[in-house]
């Protein structure tokens, strides 16, 4: 018998370790689902966790209203089938309550608009820790970003302030309305997903494969026609065999030109594509060296 | 595949951040856009070459600075094996980020800065790499290029660096000269270097055993929480989930569950929700067993064997890691795997002298960044190894009673 563990494995391990911690330490956490790849490998990680009992938590998202189809449909028939609770916010919702001016612009993005719905989520649900689907390997600003990210009461991210996180030790107390931001997949890079997908035989939304998509092209990026960009007469259009790599809001994901039909197409795919997931795919990441950082320490995810 | 996690450490301006980005570059694992983004921001900084550090210092005040703050995480793999990087800190002020990136490492690398030799921080975080019990030790010494590749000043810094070694136990050490900056024996061998005859640092990397990163003799496993559904389907399941630490746990072994000292047998073992014989570290699953015992998160199960302590006044080395200092008959929190217990410092043994390695008696307090020996009393017991016995077992942190900061990393004596 051997008993080395494959890295994979490894990484398995580690995140159930943390979705336990986080079981263990809080009194109202929430794990942040989108529908996207990442957050429903979060799932499959927690039914490892606490299978055959209960999510210790309900799933929550922040639905922008700018979300793929595809994705929420997917999202609400996961949250069916596992027989968990899902809770579902809407930033247009926050964007009337609270007179907020909507971004303007070719591919306005309400991204940044969805800190207050989260926030005003946070405060609703008196959640006191919130898991998210964030990897290190995404942005540099992320690569600097603890397990276990305490934020303030205004959900702010002090880089400077970060607590030291040693061993397999997680602190998680916190002062009444801070929270928590818990990143339990931090160590997985985007092919560990792709390879644990694979294996674990995870479903995934359909977008995620090659299909057929009316896109516009714009600087080197493929952005699906929808009702939530401009289009202007001098805007070049056309059918496209495309796939997304990563998924956000219509507005602010690039989809990528590809052919793969099947699990084994795409990991090939990433391992000869030379541009990174959200270098390739993310037009919100590209406003300055410091956008992630910026909207982090905001209260962004 | 198996998985590496190491570390980078030493001085400020000693090449951390160009030397992973190096690694990084030279093994092609760098995207055409992320070299693009730091080729502009090179550019606009005005500098000739391409700034490879800006890889990894990823917040606007390193940038600003051109120092690192806070440990970087960074990911890469070769056909051999996959790394996990730890890119710390060097500067004085931020040596407890240094902690927090050396305490999950199997191996550190140590800068030395050819035209320096071994200085305060070269010791400091030697110091470190011994007290976390670091597996694997390589010393880099960089910049050779800015001292004409010369043998001799290699050789020099060698032997001060053995001496630092010997005292402090350091073990596997290697040695190995580069330039991260031109990338003299970093992927490929150095053509101004023919003088040194062994791995380039790839390779050392890829070949490094590691055995001794995981122990199978010792087995522990700390419950994190227990599973207990009550639905009609499973009204009697009543699972501990944790991970386990370290060893082996097999079906219908006895095991001792601290702090009751009762004894039980494993009647199941579930790990992804299926039935197994046996479960070991580092893999997370769920224990049953056969006889009814109150046992609760915070609570360990193990195999009983004589590393195995229990105790409420406990002798620990502590790293202080906050700008109030650590004083004689304060109150803290210690945390130890998933238990926390109110803690208060009875006494400080010693502080440890970075520079010369000596220990001064019962100093009044310890600061920011400080190594002390201490004596602390548990309001309940701990059940915990050795730290230099289990790396696993036997390290805790404390906190704060009331800011709720991690202050200290506590090493078990």
């Amino acid at each position: 018998m051997s008993y080395q563990l494959d890295y994979l494995d490894q990484l398995e391990s580690e995140s159930i370790h943390i979705f336990r911690e986080v079981a263990g330490q809080f009194e109202r956490p929430a794990l942040l689902f989108s529908g996207g790849k990442d957050s429903i490998v979060l799932v499959h990680l927690a039914l490892k966790a606490f299978r055959p009992g209960k999510f210790p938590f309900p799933l929550v998202h922040i639905d922008t209203g700018h979300n793929f189809p595809e994705a929420l449909e997917f999202r609400d028939k996961l949250a069916n089938d596992i027989g968990e609770k899902l809770i579902v916010r809407n930033v247009g919702d926050t964007i009337k309550e609270k007179g907020l001016t909507e971004p303007k612009g070719k591919f306005a993005s309400r991204n940044a608009l969805q800190t207050y719905t989260l926030l005003d989520t946070i405060q609703e649900f008196e959640f006191d820790a919130c898991i998210g689907g964030a990897r290190r390997d995404e942005e540099k600003a992320r690569a600097k970003e603890r397990i276990f990210s305490v934020r303030d009461d205004f959900g702010q991210w002090n880089p400077k302030l970060q607590r030291p996180e040693l061993w397999n030790t997680y602190n998680g107390k916190i002062h009444k309305g801070e929270n928590v931001r818990v990143f339990p997949i931090s160590n997985w890079t985007e092919l560990d997903i792709w390879n644990y997908i694979k294996r674990e035989k995870i479903e995934l939304p359909s977008i995620y494969f090659s299909h057929d998509r009316e896109v516009l092209e714009f600087q080197e990026q493929l952005i699906a026609v929808s009702p939530f960009i401009q289009i202007e007469p001098s805007d070049s259009i056309s059918v496209k065999s495309v796939r997304y790599r990563t998924v956000g809001d219509m507005t602010c994901t690039a989809a990528v030109a590809s052919e793969a039909h099947t699990l084994d197409d795409i990991i090939n795919e990433i391992i000869a594509t030379n541009t990174s997931e959200r270098g390739q795919t993310r037009i919100d990441d590209r406003v300055s060296e410091a956008a992630m950082e910026d909207r982090k320490k905001n209260g962004y995810f | 595949m198996d998985l590496l996690r190491f570390i980078t450490a030493g001085s400020v301006d000693d090449g951390k951040s160009t030397l992973i980005g190096r690694l990084l570059y030279d093994s092609k694992n760098i995207l055409v856009d992320q070299l693009d983004a730091i080729e502009r921001s090179s550019k606009n900084r005005g500098d000739g070459s391409i700034d490879l550090a800006l890889l990894t210092d990823g917040l606007r005040a390193e940038r600003e600075q051109g120092i690192t703050i806070d440990v970087a995480y960074k990911y890469f793999s070769t056909p051999k094996r996959k790394f996990i990087i730890a890119d710390a800190p060097g500067h004085i002020q931020y040596t407890r980020n240094m902690v927090t990136g050396a305490s999950n490492a199997d191996l550190i690398i140590i800068l030395i800065d050819a035209r320096n030799g071994v200085v305060e921080q070269t010791r400091r975080h030697s110091i470190i790499a011994s007290l976390l019990n670091i597996p694997n030790v390589v010393v880099a010494i960089n910049k050779m290029d800015l001292v004409d590749y010369d043998q001799d000043i290699y050789t020099d810094i060698i032997q001060d660096y053995n001496e630092v070694a010997e005292a402090l136990s350091l073990k596997n050490l290697v040695y190995i000269p580069i330039s991260a900056l031109n990338g003299d024996n970093i992927v490929d061998p150095s053509e101004f270097m023919d003088w040194y005859k062994g791995k380039n640092l790839l390779e050392l990397l890829e070949s490094v055993e590691l055995h001794d990163t995981v122990d199978l003799e010792h087995s522990r496993f700390p419950v994190q929480l227990v599973i207990r559904p009550q639905t009609a389907e499973l009204p009697d399941y009543r699972g501990y989930a944790g991970k386990v630490s370290s060893g082996i746990f097999k079906k219908g072994e006895k095991v001792t569950i601290y702090p009751s000292e009762l004894e039980a047998t494993i009647s199941d073992i579930e790990v992804n929700s299926s039935s197994v014989a046996e479960i070991f570290a580092p893999q997370s699953g769920v224990i049953h067993l056969a006889e009814d015992i109150d046992i609760s998160r915070g609570d360990i199960i193990v195999k009983k064997d004589a590393l195995l302590k229990t105790n409420q006044e406990i002798e620990a080395i502590v790293c202080w890691m906050d700008e109030k200092p650590l004083t004689v008959g304060k109150r803290y929190l210690i945390q130890h795997n998933s238990k926390v217990t109110p803690a208060v410092v009875r006494n400080i043994a010693y502080k440890l002298d970075v520079n010369t390695l000596e220990k001064q008696e019962n100093p009044e307090k310890a600061l920011l960044n400080e190594v002390v020996e201490i004596t602390i009393k548990t309001a309940s017991p701990l059940t915990y190894d050795a730290y230099q016995d289990l790396r696993t077992n036997g390290g805790a942190i404390l906190i704060d009673e009331s800011s709720f900061v991690t202050v200290g990393a506590v090493l078990f004596k």
